[in-house]
């Protein structure tokens, strides 16, 4: 009824090939774009862009990188956080160093620097896989943090070895610090959140994804038809570790403004990160919004219901919400183990037929 | 015995050109077990050649030797006049060799068409960063080879699951978009493990017409095993028969019929 792909005909390989295929879709997005770039900056507060929205902007970027290793090219990643503090502390480096330099290109070569990285931590992938892979990357996550700790040149010798984002403006409007406006942090994420998308969908949709793919799936085999694997894994770490780069990057000048590694990026962090890959849907970049918004909303909703709603006392809701999203997370799995990007295809596919299913 | 280098024209009238591969005194032990002892053949242009054997003479050995996956230990492989040096798998595909597998070796959480497509990654040079933007050349470059694909795709009859997951098929069908991953490189030799394997009958008349079809089509010199002499007989130029890793018999399915050393392989040897 709503959604429909019939009379709707493709006369270029060209035209199948785009990233919506079917008019509907086509047009929903543009109307979603429509709306965050032009409604919201107008109706948006601190609460707002705060709780809510550049959470989500940041780890939606955060998870379409880590998508990119764990769901499309099927190397198991615990690093998340430690390549988010390696993009935050080449960020934060690059904007002492360069005053001058607009923070776009900070973000920027803020990914890249953590792309490298990235690659140097998936060397160990040709040897090892799946959980002993997950391992390995876990080194990087400790290490990455011990580093940010103990080298005191990463922090500019601080006397409380916290890094704090100085204040930077783009086009004459402060983006970091303190007097940032709620629009112009949101605009400023939801760029690069758009642009971060654009560019995992094109990889994906196009040979180098399928090359990734082909690893996840089957690698002797990929071998056999030509995919070099060292090549093919390496430019799945790099590729998601400049996406995860830059959400640290984001999350540390935009969002908090001052960082302490041990706390901001933490284990914890990346198993966040993971846990929306996997709930949002493995191997789709659609998957990794849904689960940077289930995951950002969740204890949100929660507040509102405990402590708004019901009256409970803030602690008692704080703790339950731990419990409540441990066991939705286990629920989820098991109800839905291909995550939320697969009951969006089932809704579709229902909707197709709707209200007449014969 | 044919001459090395002149071809030879088949009973249907095909024309058989000169030596593509040559296999040299290739020797392949595993620990100490021997797999292959000192065989030598060729496979020449056009033809197609099955290698034949009771189960563990190792043919599916000869096929990883000749796809570049196990480095015998002795013997040389001759491709296109070359000696191949020690290279890794994946530099065999892009020196033009293409195969199938005996358990299907598809990429299960892609489509048809993408499997399929997986075929032509060889041929594909765009980078990273102009994909990232999926600007002017790479956009080109996806189509032509999707226009590739899209003929072998019609050529052997998929069309209608081009968009299904290959998870979602059955056992026959798998096998056909595996030939159809291998055929859209363009391979100069096409290795086939079992292709047969599992099949009804039905399935395997289809899967016969299509071998046969792709050989006249586009000339695709095929090397492949099977288990089923009926099909082997029918489909081969040339045979080679092994057993005990040794090499019992080599020539045209009349010859090898009626050799008896393959005879006594198959049928077993008298003892009195």
């Amino acid at each position: 009824m709503f959604y429909r792909e019939a009379g709707d005909f493709k006369t270029s390989y060209r035209a199948d090939s785009q990233t919506f295929p079917i008019r509907f879709d086509r047009y929903r997005y543009y109307v979603v774009l429509a709306i965050a770039f032009l409604v919201v900056p107008f109706i948006i507060n601190d609460y707002w862009a705060n709780a809510i929205l550049l959470p989500f902007l940041i780890y939606a970027i955060a998870a379409i990188g880590l998508n990119i290793l764990v769901g499309y090219c099927g190397q198991l990643s615990l690093g998340t956080g430690g390549f988010m503090a390696m993009g935050a502390y080449a960020c934060y480096k690059f904007m002492t160093a360069f005053p001058d330099l607009s923070m776009f290109i900070n973000v920027i070569l803020a990914g890249v620097v953590t792309a490298i990285v990235g690659m140097l931590f998936g060397l160990p992938s040709l040897r090892i896989k799946g959980f002993y892979l997950a391992v390995a990357t876990l080194a990087a996550q400790f290490f990455l943090v011990w580093l940010f700790n103990r080298v005191p040149w990463f922090y500019n010798y601080s006397a409380s070895g916290q890094i704090n984002a100085p204040q930077r403006t783009m086009f004459g409007v402060e983006i970091t610090g303190p007097l940032a406006p709620a629009w112009a942090t949101y605009l400023f994420c939801l760029v690069f959140l758009t642009l971060s998308a654009l560019i995992a969908r094109n990889l994906t949709r196009g040979s180098v994804g399928r090359k990734w793919m082909a690893i996840r799936d089957m690698d002797i085999a990929a071998e056999i038809i030509g995919v070099n694997p060292l090549r093919a894994k390496l430019s799945a770490f790099a590729v998601s570790s400049f996406f995860v780069g830059i959400s640290g990057a984001l999350f540390f000048a935009l969002y908090l403004g001052a960082v302490e590694v041990g706390e901001a990026f933490n284990i914890q962090k990346s198993f966040l990160i993971l846990f929306m890959v996997i709930i949002g849907g493995l191997g789709s970049v659609f998957g990794s919004f849904a689960g940077a918004a289930f995951m950002v909303l969740l204890p949100v909703a929660l507040k509102v219901v405990g402590v708004d709603l019901l009256g409970w006392p803030t602690d008692t809701v704080a703790h339950f919400q731990l419990v409540i999203v441990g066991a939705l997370i286990i629920i989820f799995l098991i109800a839905e183990p291909h995550g939320l990007a697969q009951l969006w295809r089932l809704a579709k596919e229902k909707l197709r037929l709707w209200p007449f299913p014969y | 015995m044919l001459d090395a280098s002149e071809g030879f024209t088949t009973e249907d009238g095909r024309r058989i050109g000169g030596v593509v591969m040559e296999m040299k005194n290739i020797t392949l032990r595993f620990g100490g077990v021997v797999a292959i002892q000192n065989i030598s053949f060729d496979i020449r242009e056009g033809e197609i050649r099955a290698i034949i054997g009771p189960n563990g003479a190792g043919k599916s050995s000869m096929l990883n030797v000749i796809s570049g996956f196990y480095v015998p230990q002795e013997g040389e492989v001759w491709f296109e006049g070359r000696q191949r040096p020690k290279v890794k798998p994946y530099e065999v595909a892009r020196q033009g060799i293409a195969r199938t597998f005996q358990n299907i070796a598809l990429f299960e959480g892609m489509s048809v068409l993408d499997n399929v497509m997986t075929g032509r990654l060889t041929h594909m040079k765009t980078g990273i960063l102009s994909q990232s933007f999926w600007l002017g050349r790479a956009e080109a470059e996806e189509t032509a080879n999707r226009e590739v694909a899209e003929r072998i795709i019609d050529f052997l009859e998929i069309q209608h699951i081009r968009k299904t997951p290959v998870s979602r098929l059955p056992y026959g069908l798998k096998k056909r978009v595996e030939l159809a991953r291998a055929l859209a490189a363009e391979p100069r030799l096409l290795l086939l493990d079992e292709p047969m394997a599992g099949m009804n009958v039905e399935e395997k008349e289809d899967m016969s017409r299509f071998i046969l079809d792709v050989n006249d089509e586009f000339g695709t010199t095929i090397a492949l095993i099977e288990h089923d002499m009926g099909v082997v007989m029918d489909l081969s130029d040339r045979v080679v028969v092994m057993d005990y890793g040794r090499k019992i018999g080599d020539g045209t399915p009349d010859e090898v019929r009626n050799n008896q050393d393959v005879i006594d392989a198959y049928l077993g040897v008298a003892h009195d």
